[in-house]
């Protein structure tokens, strides 16, 4: 069984991956079967369309959910005996430490200076990003539409979203990279400044810009999204309007204010939501770039680190982490879904 | 990026639509002249797109640029120098390559194609049943469904990693299989369900009167009229599952299991000034995502339009 849950060969590695597959076709293979035979009610029928996908979701993402909401309520403290003394293990000879009820650890990362500066980068990374990306989303496909080059010139905004978080990071950590004054420079950011006649600067860094600097990563990830469903909402836009508003006089920028962005006013506010979402919980960028350190740390980047370094405290500070982000998503998926409702309605 | 349900239905158009078929010069002539009094054409409007397209076109370009350099020039010079003075080498590459960077390469694909076949093959079964079987309680369970999407993945994570503890699977690809899973579920569902309602009730009526159950449905009917759809969160899945970061660092830590995202964020912390290897293996982790999405990009667009973004 070895090979099955550790294979070092890559042979084995596609081997497992073979049988991976293959063992979930055979068990779906199986379902499918069962319920295709003759005269069988119509629950199994649901049943065996249904419950796998049930049972992975209950699992998989309810239970472990409610699961972390229970923990970020929870510390680790030294368990204490009817004696009112510690227990101490008697093989280890060290005391024996149990969870108990807490507000501690919300406390802790709404007080804790350091906490509250990874609060405040996130809410810096959740209001501009979305601003800046939709911004110049918009801005460039006004531009670019039906103009002769308007495929490749989308194409090379887009392609930073087919491409990792971490691959972009990369390549923006380059651009960034800073040589002392004199040397010459090899980050095109520095060599900028060089030529400018300015001295090199840290962008990553140096507190309190640093933070902008990896939003601008980020923006340069998102903006090609935003610019493709704003670019179609823009094409969508009904020849009537257009028309109606032309025969009063409307031209150029005016059209564009008063007729074309009322009317895409749905898909903006789908696109701000959805960079929100994203930046709210980009966490790669932050990771390869700074590891989280200079003030650069930002809630997801901090879960992380808290519940996967710092053993039961920070099990609990991350779980509290990640319920907070949770509870910041929710507001905003629910202002999302109105207004989709309301721009179906509309139609 | 997260989910954003659908619904803005946007019309796709230029992108993802073949060519009309008319295309009389007249008719072209006469689009153009419309296109003049829409459009904000001026040369202030063209000068501030292109410099938008070389802004976001020019660091990757450097970094390309860089990882064709012999590692003395690349730390001693700007990339921008390379065209006065050329000096090309592969050795970058090769060195990469070989740094380990092949047996990660080899993870990731072997990550990620269970990882997008199982999630879509439970997500169609699903949601057939939800646009085409009657039963009750079938829209509470769809929305819960729905809902799930809002829930961020770290807020599973650790009691995953205990589940995944208790049945002795930590350390295997067999959690990242299904997280991945997993976390791809919702999307998925409801992105397929929007593609199977649309599918006319009388194709699926007509094969009903013929005697068909709904596995045969579901097989016969409806999978050829979905390819399109199954390719748009196909691309989906599988730019998000190579491109991932952080179900690879919780579930895959150990080197023999690590993707190559992963791997190369690790050798941006640890061996973070030999560009010479970080600009070739950021270039080899980018090579199958581009290939992926340069040649489905029409599928990507329209998969990203009816509302699938996650995260």
């Amino acid at each position: 069984m070895d090979w099955l849950l550790n294979p070092q060969t890559v042979t084995d590695k596609l081997i497992v991956m073979v049988f991976a597959i293959v063992l979930f076709i055979a068990i779906m293979g199986l379902i499918l079967w069962v319920i295709d035979r003759p005269a069988v009610p119509n629950w199994v029928v649901v049943v065996g369309f249904l419950g796998p996908v049930t049972i992975a979701l209950v699992i998989g993402l309810l239970y472990p959910a409610l699961g972390t909401v229970y923990r970020s309520f929870q510390v680790s403290t030294t368990a204490v005996g009817p004696d009112g003394k510690p227990i101490v293990n008697p093989e280890t000879g060290q005391k024996t430490t149990e969870l108990t009820f807490s507000l501690a650890n919300y406390d802790r990362i709404f007080t804790d200076p350091t906490f509250q500066k990874v609060m405040i980068n996130s809410v810096l990374w959740v209001i501009l990003v979305p601003v800046l990306a939709t911004f110049i989303g918009l801005i460039y496909a006004v531009l670019v539409d039906r103009t002769r080059f308007e495929k490749l010139a989308k194409a090379l905004v887009f392609l930073p979203l087919a491409i990792s978080m971490v691959g972009a990071s990369i390549i923006w950590k380059f651009v960034y990279e800073y040589r002392q004054a004199g040397v010459a420079q090899i980050g095109l950011a520095n060599q900028i400044l060089v030529w400018l006649g300015l001295d090199p600067y840290q962008f990553l860094l140096t507190q309190p810009w640093n933070t902008f600097f990896l939003i601008i990563v980020m923006v340069w990830i998102q903006a090609g999204f935003a610019m493709t469903v704003l670019s179609a909402a823009i094409k969508a836009v009904p020849d009537d309007i257009v028309e109606a508003a032309q025969i009063d006089g409307a031209t150029g920028f005016k059209l564009f204010r008063k007729v074309t962005i009322p009317t895409i006013r749905p898909a903006v506010v789908v696109v701000i939501t959805t960079v929100a979402m994203a930046s709210l919980k980009a966490f790669d960028v932050v990771r390869t770039m700074t590891g989280g350190n200079f003030g650069t740390s930002v809630v997801a980047n901090e879960f992380y680190t808290q519940t996967f370094t710092q053993g039961q405290t920070g099990a609990g500070i991350g779980a509290a982490l990640a319920v907070v982000l949770f509870i910041i998503i929710i507001p905003v998926i629910v202002y999302n879904v109105r207004q989709m409702r309301i721009s179906e309605e509309m139609r | 990026m997260s989910m954003s349900g659908s619904a803005v239905e946007l019309p796709i158009t230029t992108d993802t639509t073949p060519e009309e078929k008319i295309s009389s010069r007249q008719l072209k002539k006469q689009l153009r002249l419309q296109d003049a009094k829409t459009k904000l054409s001026s040369p202030w409007a063209s000068g501030v797109a292109i410099i938008l397209a070389i802004l976001w076109t020019i660091p990757t370009f450097g970094l390309f640029v860089t990882s064709f350099r012999p590692p003395a020039d690349i730390s001693t010079s700007g990339w921008w120098t390379f065209f006065a003075n050329p000096g090309v080498t592969f050795d970058n590459y090769t060195n990469a390559w070989g740094e380990g960077l092949a047996g990660f390469f080899l993870n990731s694909f072997v990550i990620v194609l269970p990882a997008v076949i199982i999630p879509i093959s439970l997500a169609l079964l699903a949601a057939y049943a939800f646009a085409w079987i009657d039963f009750k309680g079938r829209t509470i369970l769809f929305v819960a469904i729905f809902a799930l999407q809002i829930v961020p993945i770290q807020v599973t994570l650790i009691p995953l990693q205990t589940i995944f503890v208790s049945f002795g699977l930590q350390n295997s690809f067999w959690p990242v299989w299904i997280s991945h899973t997993i976390f791809g579920l919702p999307l998925a569902i409801f992105l397929l369900h929007n593609f199977m309602k649309e599918v006319p009730a009388s194709i699926v009526e007509a094969a009903r009167v013929d005697g068909a159950g709904h596995v045969k449905i579901f097989f016969v009917v409806l999978l050829p009229l979905l390819v399109p759809a199954i390719a748009a969160f196909g691309i989906f899945q599988f730019l998000w599952v190579w491109n991932d970061l952080l179900v690879a660092l919780v579930f895959a830590p150990s080197p023999n299991l690590r993707p190559i995202t992963a791997a190369i964020a690790d050798l941006s912390g640890t061996r973070g000034n030999q560009w010479e290897l970080l600009s070739a293996g950021a270039f080899i982790s980018m090579v199958v995502p581009l290939i992926v999405f340069i040649s489905l990009q029409r599928y990507f667009v329209r998969g990203l339009l009816a509302g699938g973004v996650k995260g």
